[in-house]
């Protein structure tokens, strides 16, 4: 969707403004937001392209106005109502009135976490060959998907070229639109500054995306 | 600004006495409803806060560094298959998968950015900064990197290329520095300490000897 989410190359945002001797949480609070994140997940009630879609669904306004783990926070609540785990009424009182329907996943104990907190890998079986290799140019599709997807908007219509091949990854588009994995190929590709930016590019300037095989055509 | 995850003002002021702010409160209600339902053991939320606090942090990325600043044979195998290579050597147990290297030169410098929301090595970096999630770095990163750059200190020849690498997929990247000068007959364990989180990204550079002391 192109959500106020996809943010390169907008301006106005100000100045980068890095903090000495940044705490990880500044506040207990956002400990307890991104734990409960980490552990709903493994409840496998949605995956993590879920999850980042309903980030983006956040009002432009509302996403804007709040802190990383406030965002984090609102979608949590909306993701445990919108799939019946909690209600609107147990939040607002603090309590459970009953249990909750059956998991996919199961409860994470304090043990799993020493056990490791990364995910499965992403990466799938080749479902068919390569369209793209190495050196080729690309274009990347100009699309306009209302759902989530991973190509972001400044690149789109735009020629670069494949530099990198990471084999075949879960295809969040998919992931979202139908449950469905869909794995695809995966490919880094390298766009000169120029070519996106036209005159106000920087000089000497490359980017590159990590982009699924059906974001991209010859070129 | 809001957007910068520590607005204390809002957040915060509850902890001046013994009323808790909206946010804190939403948090606890959530935390109890879940627990209550069985969905969350708050001993595992403990554990987790833990481990990023003490355990998951640049410490790692830094090893990894310094360890290929020393030994060229695991920086050839750091920069084929970095999660690999760090598991390998026993400097984490989980790199997390799919994590890629890529080694700055005097005609090169990489920089990490993720335009869409806040994809980081966090296995081997531990939880993103504020200003890594910020709109002002996802915004203008892949626009205008030099000036993103000289707002950390950073300041390269015209000569350097920049290049991006934005995370728009489940690849992580992590940036191998170059080794500062008048280091030579340092070990990695000295080495490491010249590492920090920002150069991992790009975002800055390691230290130089003479900062250290």
């Amino acid at each position: 969707m192109n959500g106020v989410h996809d943010m390169g190359g907008m301006d106005g945002f100000g100045t980068v403004e890095p903090e000495t001797h940044e705490p990880v949480f500044h506040a207990p609070w956002e400990g307890r937001v991104m734990a409960m994140t980490r552990a709903v997940g493994r409840l496998r009630e949605w995956n993590i392209d879920i999850g980042r879609y309903w980030i983006e669904l956040l009002p432009p306004a509302v996403y804007l106005d709040s802190s990383y783990y406030e965002r984090w926070l609102t979608r949590l609540e909306n993701l445990l109502r919108a799939r019946d785990l909690v209600s609107k009424a147990e939040l607002a009182a603090g309590h459970a009135a009953g249990p909750g329907p059956p998991v996919k996943g199961r409860v994470l104990a304090p043990a799993d976490v020493d056990g490791g907190l990364t995910s499965a890998p992403f990466d799938r079986p080749a479902p068919a060959p390569a369209r793209f290799k190495i050196g080729d140019r690309v274009r990347a599709r100009n699309i306009h998907p209302r759902t989530h997807t991973r190509l972001p908007r400044y690149v789109r219509g735009h020629v670069g070229v494949v530099e990198r091949m990471h084999g075949c990854h879960v295809f969040p588009d998919a992931v979202v639109a139908s449950g469905a994995e869909d794995p695809q190929w995966l490919y880094t590709v390298t766009f000169e500054g120029g070519a996106l930016w036209g005159p106000d590019a920087e000089p000497g300037l490359r980017i590159s995306v990590d982009a699924f095989e059906p974001y991209l055509e010859a070129a | 600004m809001p957007e910068d995850g520590h607005d204390q003002d809002r957040d915060d002021h509850g902890h001046h006495g013994s009323e808790l702010s909206d946010v804190e409160l939403r948090v606890r209600a959530l935390e109890t409803v879940l627990t209550e339902k069985g969905y969350v053991d708050p001993a595992a939320l403990d554990r987790i806060v833990e481990t990023f606090e003490t355990r998951v942090g640049p410490h790692i990325g830094a090893a990894a560094v310094a360890r290929a600043w020393v030994d060229s044979a695991f920086r050839a195998a750091l920069l084929a298959d970095a999660s690999k290579a760090i598991a390998d050597a026993g400097i984490a147990a989980h790199p997390g998968d799919h994590l890629i290297a890529v080694e700055n030169t005097p005609f090169l410098h990489n920089i990490v950015v993720c335009t869409l929301c806040s994809c980081y090595p966090w296995a081997v970096l531990g939880l993103p900064p504020v200003w890594y999630k910020s709109f002002a770095y996802r915004s203008r990163t892949v626009k205008e990197p030099r000036r993103v750059l000289a707002e950390f200190g950073v300041r390269l020849p015209e000569t350097t290329e920049v290049r991006v690498w934005d995370s728009t997929a489940e690849t992580r990247y992590l940036v191998l520095p170059m080794r500062p000068a008048n280091t030579e007959g340092w070990d990695a364990e000295r080495l490491a300490t010249l590492v920090t989180r920002d150069s991992m990204v790009g975002a800055g550079l390691p230290m130089q000897p003479a900062a250290l002391s």
